[in-house]
């Protein structure tokens, strides 16, 4: 078996999470970077030493590939780049730059590997550098997995010193100066005398010398512009409504189209009556499209009027048309047929939980997790305009390179005659991983034959669409012995997200999903007797990441459970959890979280506090929820969140995430469902799925730790822990336990 | 029919029905005006009739014959910001984006009949203003930074 071979096939069989086989590169192409796909667009006299930079005569243009959906990437990845190169963000150009292998992502490798992040050992980095290989090899572009950030940080920082050092032997050839005498400073190499030299004048000598690739990055203590506050380079644009998004381009002689494909998933297209639509005013064609039908116009509300007017008998669904049956198929998947992994096993759970164990208080329970929306509040939307062979696409993704595929199938061309414009994102949290969108606006654009469309879902097809998040059931039990907890068992049951997006991806996902249980399997507890079971329910509804993915219901399950055997033993919920916990990052945020509250201080009528620790995507995150019952119901007063990610690197946009990631997770957990009846989901509007909103929102008070040495991104890892610390902090204020989402089919919220 | 849009009359022909958000989309490309819901339960399409904050998904073409429309185009440029915009950009109210047009119409408006506007008066205006990213708390300082700069003159 040949050294790459060996590589995927090792890949393939360690996480679910990764893409394998397909390619026939050479092995040495793990060691050698992908072409730089700068080159080929250079013209005489232009420079770009890395993927990332380009310098001409008239500007500096950072490539920032990684999708900006919201989180403020962008900024982040420019300032990696601007903090080694010395220059200031209002003097450079940012682009997405086109989708290229050479932009893989191999921080994502992480989360694809069944080891816990603190776990360094040469397994735990062998399957870590194996999976970053396949990725590479594949080069895998994705944003996601809160991996933009690690993924970046390296590489951006050292493409900017690659390409400040090159200009700096450029300024030396050019004046007779050593390169030691040399100096870089806001966009120019500067002489011993003074005198500047702009990077632009540089481009053309320096694009004649071989790039200097001996270079060393500077230590964070050097640093002039990373871990201080900046103002985010889309800033003016967002605040003044100038920043254009998908939904809002214009191109010469565009049409409008909307959708509505067989909101049953997956199952077939309908017989369609179109006579209404077709008398409406403005209406230029009905394009059937897969599984469904769609309606060009000269303007999106006529587009959506007319395709409302179409008359659909939907034909079913491949999974159950009723809720309870979605949860009966997850209820009874507890068997060992359906073990995806046993992922813990520490002690002798079996005897410590028996029938005939001694001096233990033993209690159980059950918790739930719907199915929920992503629903950023940008539209799906896609434009799309033929060529002579090939297609334009301009549309906000997470995965281009995917979409280039995707697209050319749809249309018969090949994926690099698939021409990707990047946009800014209104939102995603995982909606934008999808395809639907983009290949049904390819399939108009095929049929309107080289006029350009912009498709726009309304709010009720985008609803009706949706990849939802898992389904999932805990269940739990636990022994308490010495004012402590002994014994504790905890089985989930889910289908398998991981599956489900590998075969809309046409993926192979084998071995066990790290997704089940996540967030619960990794968790930091040394308790005695301890089994963590992941179990796989055949795929019901198509499901698809969502903000923090598994750990978004696994892990509530989880620290709910905990809380309730602390309080039936007696014990505190951070003390216990302290003597629980030895990894010192942990300790480190759950300490934090507890000195900003001044945990143990006394509360007024009707305070309560519940707490949770969740490490999800490499980051330990500690929350303290304090609410109060009211007579208007339940009020959430505050939040505290510690979070360990290596570095902070723009503090601002840091706490921006955090709070975001806050509100997400409590937001859901309190209102948000999806339910399905004769297969199609109940809620199809804000009005029955709006998440949180200004008068349910608590003051967030966020504090990044810095101890570990690896940097970590900040996207996801504050939603798991919201919803047990809510939960707990219900029951100390009132005594009701709440183990269902969302909470407020059992609980009055203000 | 004849709209006013930011102190500019358009002579437009569109259905009575047809809601004003889509003409100023779509028929007058004023983009900053955004589409969430069509059903009054997002706030994204905010703009104001005469000064009062108004969901434009649900105001018919013809209904908006004879008002003045401010959209966030109207409240100020990158060179001449309004107190409110000035505020979101100073504290980097800033996530995705999609819903602030309509938070810093829906708060101008709010400046303008409550100067000095308490949290719960916030709640109570800014609550039909969905923003999916978490904003909130940011959003809630800048309303009181616009005030305080408001107040100041
Ligand atoms: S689009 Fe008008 S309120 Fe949502
Ligand atoms: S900032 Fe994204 S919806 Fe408000």
């Amino acid at each position: 078996m040949s050294k790459l071979k060996k590589i995927t096939r090792r890949s393939f069989m360690i996480g679910s999470g990764l893409v394998a086989g397909g390619v026939a590169f050479g092995a040495y192409k793990v060691a050698t970077p992908h072409a730089n796909p700068l080159l080929a667009e250079l013209r005489e006299g232009e420079a770009a030493f890395t993927p990332f930079i380009k310098i001409t005569a008239d500007a500096v243009t950072l490539i920032t590939p990684h999708t900006d959906v919201g989180q403020g990437v962008q900024t982040a990845q420019a300032l990696l780049i601007a903090e080694e190169l010395d220059i200031d963000l209002d003097k450079v150009t940012l682009s997405f730059g086109a989708p290229d292998p050479a932009y893989y992502n191999t921080a994502l490798a992480d989360e694809a590997v069944p080891f816990q992040s603190a776990d360094d050992s040469l397994a735990a980095r062998s399957a870590r550098g194996a999976a970053g290989a396949a990725f590479k090899l594949l080069g895998l572009m994705v944003t996601g997995g809160s991996s933009s950030v690690p993924d970046s940080y390296e590489k951006l920082r050292m493409a900017g010193a690659v390409a400040r050092e090159t200009l700096k032997k450029a300024a030396a050839d050019q004046t007779g100066q050593p390169v030691s005498a040399l100096q870089t400073k806001q966009g120019a190499v500067v002489l011993p005398d003074g005198t500047r030299i702009a990077y632009t004048d540089l481009a053309k000598a320096a694009a004649d010398i071989a790039p200097v690739t001996d270079v060393s990055l500077r230590d964070p203590s050097e640093w002039k512009r990373l871990g201080k506050p900046v103002l985010r380079n889309d800033i003016v644009a967002k605040s003044t409504g100038t920043q254009r998004y998908t939904i809002d381009l214009e191109l010469d002689g565009m049409l409008h189209a909307s959708v509505r494909t067989n909101p049953k998933r997956g199952g077939s297209a309908a017989q369609y009556d179109t006579a209404a639509a077709e008398q409406m005013r403005g209406i230029s064609a009905i394009v059937p499209v897969i599984n469904g039908i769609a309606v060009v116009a000269d303007n999106t509300w006529r587009a959506i009027r007319a395709v409302n007017a179409i008359g659909c008998e939907w034909p079913d669904a491949p999974y159950p048309a009723e809720m309870a049956d979605h949860w009966q198929a997850v209820s009874d998947s507890f068997t060992d047929d359906a073990l995806d992994k046993e992922w813990r096993n520490d002690g002798d759970v079996n005897a410590a939980l028996g029938k005939d164990a001694k001096g233990v208080q033993q209690i159980e329970a059950e918790y739930f997790a719907p199915y929920v929306a992503h629903q950023p509040l940008e539209p799906l939307c896609a434009v799309a305009r033929t060529l002579e062979t090939g297609i334009e696409i301009w549309i906000a993704h997470q995965m281009s390179r995917f979409l280039q595929q995707k697209v050319a199938a749809v249309v018969g061309c090949d994926a690099d005659e698939v021409i990707f414009h990047q946009q800014m994102a209104g939102g995603s949290f995982g909606h934008r991983l999808e395809f639907d969108v983009v290949t049904q606006a390819a399939e108009i654009a095929v049929a309107m034959k080289g006029k350009p469309v912009k498709l726009t879902y309304s709010r009720e097809e985008d609803f009706a669409q949706d990849y939802v998040r898992q389904i999932s059931i805990g269940r739990a039990k636990g022994a308490l012995k010495d004012g402590g907890v002994h014994a504790w068992q905890m089985d989930i049951a889910s289908p398998s997200v991981t599956a489900s997006q590998m075969t809309r991806l046409g993926q192979p996902a084998a071995g066990p999903d790290t997704q089940i249980a996540a967030g619960v399997w990794n968790m930091p507890y040394a308790v005695p007797h301890l089994s963590v079971r992941a179990y796989r329910t055949p795929e019901l509804a198509p499901i698809s990441s969502w903000r923090s993915v598994g750990a978004s219901s696994a892990a509530f399950f989880a620290e709910s459970f905990l809380d309730e055997m602390i309080h039936a033993a007696g014990a505190d919920p951070v003390a216990e959890r302290l003597r629980l916990i030895q990894s010192p990052l942990h300790r480190a945020v759950l300490e934090a979280v507890a000195e900003m509250s001044d945990w143990g201080a006394p509360l007024g009528q009707g305070q309560g506090r519940g707490v949770a620790i969740v490490e999800s995507f490499g980051v330990p995150t500690a929350e303290v929820v304090q609410v109060r019952d009211t007579s208007r119901g339940i009020v959430i007063e505050k939040v505290w969140v510690a979070a360990e990610v290596g570095q902070v690197l723009d503090p601002i946009n840091f706490e921006n995430n955090v709070m975001g990631g806050v509100a997400w997770g409590l937001g859901h957990a309190m209102n948000c469902e999806i339910t399905f009846t004769d297969g199609v989901a109940d809620q199809r509007n804000f009005d029955m799925h709006d998440g949180i909103r200004m008068a349910q929102c608590p003051q967030i008070e966020v504090r990044g730790l810095t101890n570990g040495d690896k940097v970590r991104g900040i996207g996801e890892p504050p939603v798991p822990p919201a919803a047990p610390a809510l939960a707990n902090a219900i029951f100390a204020a009132t005594g009701q336990r709440v183990r269902r989402m969302p909470f407020w089919n059992n609980v009055d919220f203000a | 029919m004849k709209l006013n849009v930011n102190g500019t009359d358009h002579q437009i022909d569109v259905e009575d029905d047809m809601p004003l958000l889509w003409v100023l989309r779509d028929v007058l490309d004023i983009k900053g005006v955004k589409y969430g819901c069509g059903i009054a339960a997002c706030g994204a399409c905010t703009v104001h009739l005469n000064g009062d904050a108004v969901r434009s998904c649900q105001i018919a073409a013809a209904d908006a014959v004879g008002f003045e429309i401010t959209t966030i185009e109207g409240m100020g440029t990158p060179d001449t910001m309004h107190a409110v915009q000035s505020a979101w950009v100073d504290l980097q109210v800033a996530q995705c984006w999609y819903c602030q047009s309509g938070q810093m119409m829906q708060a101008a408006a709010l400046l303008q009949s409550i100067p000095r506007p308490t949290d719960a008066d916030i709640d109570d205006a800014m609550n039909g203003n969905l923003c999916r990213c978490g904003t909130y708390p940011r959003i809630r300082a800048a309303v009181k930074q616009a005030a305080d700069t408001l107040a100041k003159g």
